[in-house]
């Protein structure tokens, strides 16, 4: 929640560097319109800081689309956030039924009531009992209203449905009358509020309140598509203020109504230097060495069995040894299967689990609708405050929901975890077919600032999983596929292995490398050989020399034991 | 409390803990509209429920937390507190018919 204002506020505060007119001193006169925030997540930023103060805003749609469930928060959070007492005059429900259901969100009205925050007045209307004779205004419920709003001193009103009355008053011209009076009346009271009024066939509501209510017309719509429901709020109308005027989604969860913007109307997320590990050695060195940059969008897409869950489970590990708190969603595997299947690559989730570092949310993809996951996702990043989110896979999610809201769903998800300066790794399940990888990839794939592709390259009767950086933004970075492979010790990368010009992988990379071996041990043993020959030539030419110094020596002795016996003989002639 | 006046409406009701009919009137100041009411209601209930009836007065500006309890949106208003069930009547009670139909009384008692 604080996470949340945080992120509003810093956006407030730009809004307001950027435009200084329309920063609001007390002491100065302001031209510009005077608003009340409402409180609600989403909608105080698409009216651009909530509804016109001291005028009715009228709430129209058709029945169960929350039209009560938004006034009724808007006058709660008034009264306990922003100090503003509120009086609700409730025509359908009584209050005790008003505050069971808003003690289902948390608010406890009873108690507000106590304290003087908020005064609830049902006006019951029933046909049956009232009889029409001559002449008469609506001065009771002037009263009644005047009274409430005195007694706590409030400055929010909400009347639900007043649409009611016209069940209930014969005469439709009176009140009709009394009506614009009433609105005229609230205007002059200075108070803000908030009128429902059912939907009409071809009118805003029905019985034409619009006509009444002219400064702000707020639109809350149910839709069901593909028997998956949708809830979506557009503001038709905001006389004298800028808004958002697309239809945004919006959810009635376990704590009131939120909407969602887009959050960032404008692209202007701080951005870091600082880098972040995969916790895959080889991947960060793809990556310049040092992995994606913190706060960044990592897309991971591959077909089945190419190992995007690895890839995930290893990001989060790497997070969590690095100290840093990670959020995994799991749409595919319960928390147990994970953890024991991770187990058999060599990361343990579990003692991070322990540790509190990581949480893992495992939810079934059709258990919502997009938009209601999406909600459930920012409620947990509001609450744990991850650093670092895997949503593994995020192609689950779009099942069941039609290819068109996926985009800005998923773009809002980015967006917000952007703005959290989150970094986060989706995973996308790609099918083997045809289809053009960037059509497949669900339209988001611009949205991310790295994309990594595994696939599993089938050659020569064995498949090899492989991996590759499509794209990474504001990095120089690999264009080479390499071999990714699973060990006890994790997953890791194995340099490219070139053979000529090819780029060599699986059983074709270690049959290569065999025959290298071989080659290499052969021409060993070839030179071996050779010497060996040599030196046996050399060891002849020795043998050789020894003889032939034999030969000479012989003959050297032969020689002067000839000289000798001449010597002897002459010697012997001599006299 | 000058805004709510009971009215007895004859001497025969007195002695009795609890008349017969008990109506009361919620008005919003005194108006034209209001005055005519009053005097719309005595009139008929002096036809038609004479001694019979107590007639109370609400000025919802002088006292407007009662507003709630009757459920009043509409002024002037007539409620019929007594014969049960509750029942009101919107207007300044002209049309002395259908201020018969809506307190249930059978017109032409008269004595």
């Amino acid at each position: 929640m604080l996470h949340w204002c945080d992120i509003a506020l810093t956006l407030a505060e730009e809004r307001s560097l950027l435009m200084p007119a329309a920063r609001k001193k007390p002491n100065e006169p302001t031209l510009a319109l005077q608003k009340a925030a409402t409180g609600i997540d989403g909608l105080d930023e698409i009216t651009e800081g909530g509804l016109p103060r001291g005028r009715p805003t009228l709430v129209c749609g058709a029945a169960g689309c929350g039209k009560t469930m938004l006034a009724a928060e808007f006058l709660v959070r008034g009264a306990m956030q922003y100090g503003e007492a509120g009086v609700f005059m409730m025509f359908e429900e009584t209050a005790g039924e008003l505050a069971e259901n808003m003690s289902s969100l948390g608010y406890d009205l009873a108690k507000l009531q106590r304290q003087k925050k908020i005064s609830l007045d049902y006006v019951r209307v029933e046909r049956s009992e009232i009889e029409e004779t001559g002449e008469y205004d609506l001065e009771g419920l002037f009263i009644r209203l005047g009274h409430a709003i005195d007694s706590i001193g409030a400055r929010r009103v909400v009347l639900d449905t007043v649409e009611a009355l016209f069940a209930g008053v014969p005469n439709h011209a009176v009140l009709r009358a009394e009506l614009r009076r009433l609105f005229r009346w609230l205007k002059d009271k200075g108070v803000t509020a908030v009128v429902t009024g059912e939907r009409g066939e071809r009118t805003l509501t029905r019985y034409g309140l619009e006509e009444y209510v002219a400064d702000c017309v707020i639109m809350l719509d149910h839709r069901i598509t593909d028997q998956v429901s949708t809830r979506r709020l557009r503001i038709v109308k905001y006389r004298g203020s800028s808004h958002g005027t697309n239809e945004y989604p919006f959810l009635i969860g376990s704590r009131g109504l939120s909407v969602l913007p887009i959050t960032s109307l404008r692209l202007d997320h701080q951005v870091t230097k600082d880098r972040v590990s995969t916790g895959i050695a080889g991947l960060d060195a793809m990556l310049s060495g040092l992995g994606p940059y913190r706060g960044s969008s990592v897309l991971v897409s591959g077909s089945p069995g190419t190992g995007k869950s690895t890839v995930a489970a290893t990001f989060a590990d790497a997070a969590c040894s690095r100290g840093e708190r990670t959020l995994l969603f799991a749409y595919e595997e319960s928390q147990s299967q994970l953890v024991r299947n991770m187990r058999s690559v060599g990361i343990d989730l579990l003692r991070w689990i322990r540790e509190g570092l990581l949480q893992i949310h495992a939810t079934r993809p059709t258990l919502h609708g997009l938009e209601q996951h999406l909600v459930h996702m920012y409620e947990l990043v509001r609450e744990f405050r991850p650093s670092v989110v895997v949503v593994d896979p995020i192609s689950n999610l779009t099942m069941n929901t039609s290819d068109e809201s996926v985009k800005p769903t998923l773009m809002r998800l980015v967006d917000f975890l952007k703005m959290a300066r989150t970094t986060a790794l989706l995973t996308s399940l790609t099918t083997e077919t045809a289809a053009p990888l960037a059509q497949s990839e669900l339209g988001v794939s611009s949205l991310m600032d790295s994309w990594l592709l595994l696939s599993n390259v089938a050659y020569n009767g064995e498949r090899t999983r492989t991996l590759q950086v499509l794209k990474s933004r504001g990095m120089p970075h690999s264009n080479q596929v390499r071999e990714f492979v699973f060990g006890d010790k994790g997953v890791d990368l194995i340099d490219v292995y070139l053979a000529g010009d090819r780029v060599l992988t699986g059983t074709a990379r270690i049959a290569q490398a065999a025959q290298e071996t071989a080659a290499g041990e052969l021409l060993n043993q070839d030179h071996d050989r050779r010497l060996m020959a040599l030196e046996r030539r050399r060891a002849a030419v020795d043998a050789q020399i020894a003889a032939l110094n034999a030969e000479e020596d012989e003959r050297r002795a032969d020689v002067e034991f000839s000289i000798a016996r001449e010597r002897f003989a002459s010697k012997r002639s001599e006299p | 409390m000058s805004a709510v006046r009971s009215l007895e409406s004859s001497k025969r009701s007195v002695g009795r803990s609890k008349p017969e009919w008990q109506l009361r009137l919620y008005v919003a100041g005194t108006t034209a509209r209001s005055s005519a009411a009053l005097e719309n209601l005595r009139k008929l209930c002096e036809t038609h429920l004479t001694g019979r009836y107590s007639i109370e007065i609400v000025d919802l500006l002088v006292n407007p937390q009662l507003a709630a309890g009757d459920q009043i949106f509409a002024v002037p208003t007539l409620v019929r507190k007594f014969p049960e069930p509750i029942r009101k009547i919107i207007g300044d009670l002209s049309n002395e018919e259908r201020v018969l139909v809506g307190l249930d009384v059978q017109p032409g008692r008269r004595e």
